[in-house]
């Protein structure tokens, strides 16, 4: 059993993949108890797609995959806050197209590199046990710059998300918390797509801040709940790709979405075997 | 008869009422023996609001002053040309049907709602320039109930605008929730989530929030609606202690009972202001008819209320319905 648990421990690749899975972990649960607060799941999802033809652009001219996949994903969150702000369209039509777009446009340019043989797997399902030492500082650096950030503003976001007419109205900048937010979505995105890959990634933000929401109803432990299961479901599954040989991004969703299905039969606060059932209303109008 | 201004309303009614200062350019009631036929009868009275110095003037003693102000969602007007000085210490209730802009009237004065043509001064400055000094209040039906945050999360929220970034509430900030949680009666409450809370309870814990920022200008969109009379007379009398000490607040409301009752001055509003004045003077059958394009409500006998829409969570009795066409 010791012998189980130090063994990736034995390998550099073990050790940087094991803090990088903790480190994603960590950034995507605390940006995700926000963006699931704010209804913001699917968004997850179009910005981490339109993040791939910035990362095959980047491989085209060996550029780096993260500057790529940044300036992608940036762009399109604030293209969709800017298009759902002047066009007469639900946002989620507006992520639907541009989320399908920049996704087509990366198979495009991909489709197009002449003998291509390289690893499409890696981008869209991702490679933690393949990351380098470079890629581990540089993933440190930007996931500090956004966990920074929501310390800094973390009671602006909430008032923002809770009441955005009330703290507009008591001086916040709202709708700059909200392009500022959806950078911070694109940043942790690109933070995480080496680790868990394109397709995977808005399980990283989703899955640990929505089972939280499911054991509590107070912000600041939701977001303690979900920072535990980020980091612990990223180093349980890089054991779990290690020892069965899986692919490491794959583990960690899994294991993230046995958490929450656990949390959604156990649960006390909506859970199915709940011994009480919550009071849904009045306690005397 | 209808008294369209505050300011002449009470010197009519009282003679020790003090002037108000923020009603300038007010209009002689006999030159306009039915003012709310006109479209648009506030607009055209008071020209002096129009720019420059008057305009300032007027803003220094008002706490809100909207001087031909139009605003709207894309290409939909819900205010036209609306003319409005609301004088410091009034507790005013904005009324009128569901789409006659009493949302809207609020927003802009917020500054969460850019007008497309017209001056706006909230607490003698542009909209949103004294934002920290205004307290808003949104519907009940406009927040997350099931938001994870108790209810001292969300009074304290009224204290982050103060702190600004990395700064934590601090000691004054507990005893300032402490003290607006005390007051609104939901000290006991102050854990508990707020999707737990009763309709009557949500609203004294917003309240409570608006309180804890100790502004100078309450917004509240409809602040009494649907919730029980104790509630009602609870929120109400809080409400008129701010304004003794010299806050003033505007709330909308399309309980005219609540409105009738519970308001020294009221504001009635369908698209435009169709009257502004004195509760007891402004509520008679010509405005509220114009107010509501006719659609009255008759409660047995009482002074003549009206609704548009049954959005009570308890529905008031001896209800009995007209409607009267004759007055469009």
């Amino acid at each position: 059993m010791i012998d189980a648990l130090v063994a990736p421990l034995q390998f550099e690749f073990g050790v940087r993949a094991l803090l990088a899975a903790a480190l994603v972990g960590l950034v995507c649960a605390v940006v995700g108890s926000y963006m699931v607060l704010r209804g913001l799941s699917f968004m997850g999802d179009a910005i981490s797609h339109a993040a791939f033809p910035g990362v095959v652009m980047a491989y085209l001219f060996g550029g780096s995959l993260y500057l790529g996949g940044a300036i992608a994903a940036v762009a399109t969150a604030l293209g969709i806050g800017w298009i759902s702000r002047r066009a007469r369209l639900r946002s989620d039509a507006i992520i639907g197209v541009l989320f399908a777009g920049m996704f087509g446009l990366g198979v495009a340019i991909y489709s197009a590199i002449p003998n291509y043989v390289g690893d499409l797997f890696g981008f869209l399902f991702g490679d933690v046990l393949g990351i380098g030492l470079g890629d581990l500082i540089g993933l440190a650096i930007l996931g500090g710059m956004v966990i920074l950030v929501i310390w800094a503003l973390w009671k602006e976001f909430l008032f923002a998300t809770f009441d955005p007419l009330g703290a507009g109205a008591s001086g916040l900048n709202v709708n700059r918390l909200d392009y500022l937010f959806l950078g911070l979505i694109a940043l942790t995105i690109v933070v995480s797509i080496q680790a868990v890959g394109i397709i995977l990634v808005v399980a990283m933000l989703t899955t640990p801040a929505a089972t939280a929401q499911l054991l509590t109803a107070r912000f600041g432990r939701l977001m303690a709940i979900a920072i535990a299961i980020g980091i612990g479901s990223g180093i349980a599954g890089i054991y779990v790709s290690f020892w069965l040989n899986l692919a490491s991004g794959a583990s960690i969703v899994l294991i993230q979405t046995a958490i929450f299905f656990l949390a959604l039969a156990l649960g006390p606060r909506r859970g199915l075997l709940r011994r009480h059932p919550a009071r849904a209303g009045a306690e005397g109008t | 008869m209808i008294e369209p201004h505050a300011a002449d309303a009470r010197a009519a009614a009282d003679p020790t009422a003090e002037p108000i200062p923020a009603d300038p350019g007010s209009p002689d009631p006999h030159d306009h023996p039915h003012p709310a036929e006109h479209a648009h009868p506030a607009g055209r009275e008071l020209p002096a609001y129009g720019t420059g110095h008057e305009l300032r003037h007027a803003a220094h003693h008002a706490a809100v002053v909207l001087s031909e102000v139009t605003a709207g969602y894309d290409e939909r007007a819900a205010l036209t040309d609306i003319t409005v000085a609301v004088a410091t210490g009034t507790l005013l209730a904005v009324f009128g049907p569901n789409g006659g802009g009493k949302s809207t009237f609020l927003k802009v004065i917020a500054g969460l709602l850019k007008p497309w043509s017209g001056h706006v001064h909230v607490l003698g400055a542009e909209p949103g320039r004294e934002a920290r000094r205004v307290a808003y209040v949104p519907q009940a039906e406009q927040v997350d109930w099931e938001f994870p945050v108790s209810v001292w999360d969300v009074v304290v929220m009224g204290r982050y605008p103060r702190l600004g970034m990395f700064r934590r509430p601090g000691a004054a900030d507990r005893r300032a929730v402490a003290d607006a949680l005390e007051l609104v009666g939901m000290a006991d409450h102050a854990q508990t989530q707020i999707g737990r809370l009763s309709g009557g309870q949500r609203r004294r814990a917003f309240l409570a929030r608006a309180l804890a920022a100790d502004p100078d200008l309450y917004l509240l969109d409809e602040p009494v609606t649907g919730v029980d009379p104790t509630t009602q007379e609870d929120l109400m009398r809080i409400l008129e202690a701010e304004t003794r000490r010299g806050k003033t607040v505007i709330a909308t409301t399309h309980d005219l009972a609540a409105a009738a009752e519970h308001f020294e001055d009221v504001l009635a509003l369908n698209r435009t202001v169709i009257a502004h004045g004195r509760s007891d003077l402004v509520l008679d059958r010509d405005v509220l008819s114009r107010t509501y394009g006719g659609h009255l409500l008759v409660l047995g006998g009482e002074p003549l209320l009206v609704d548009d829409a049954h959005h009570h969570d308890q529905p008031p009795g001896r209800e009995q319905h007209f409607h009267d066409g004759t007055h469009r």
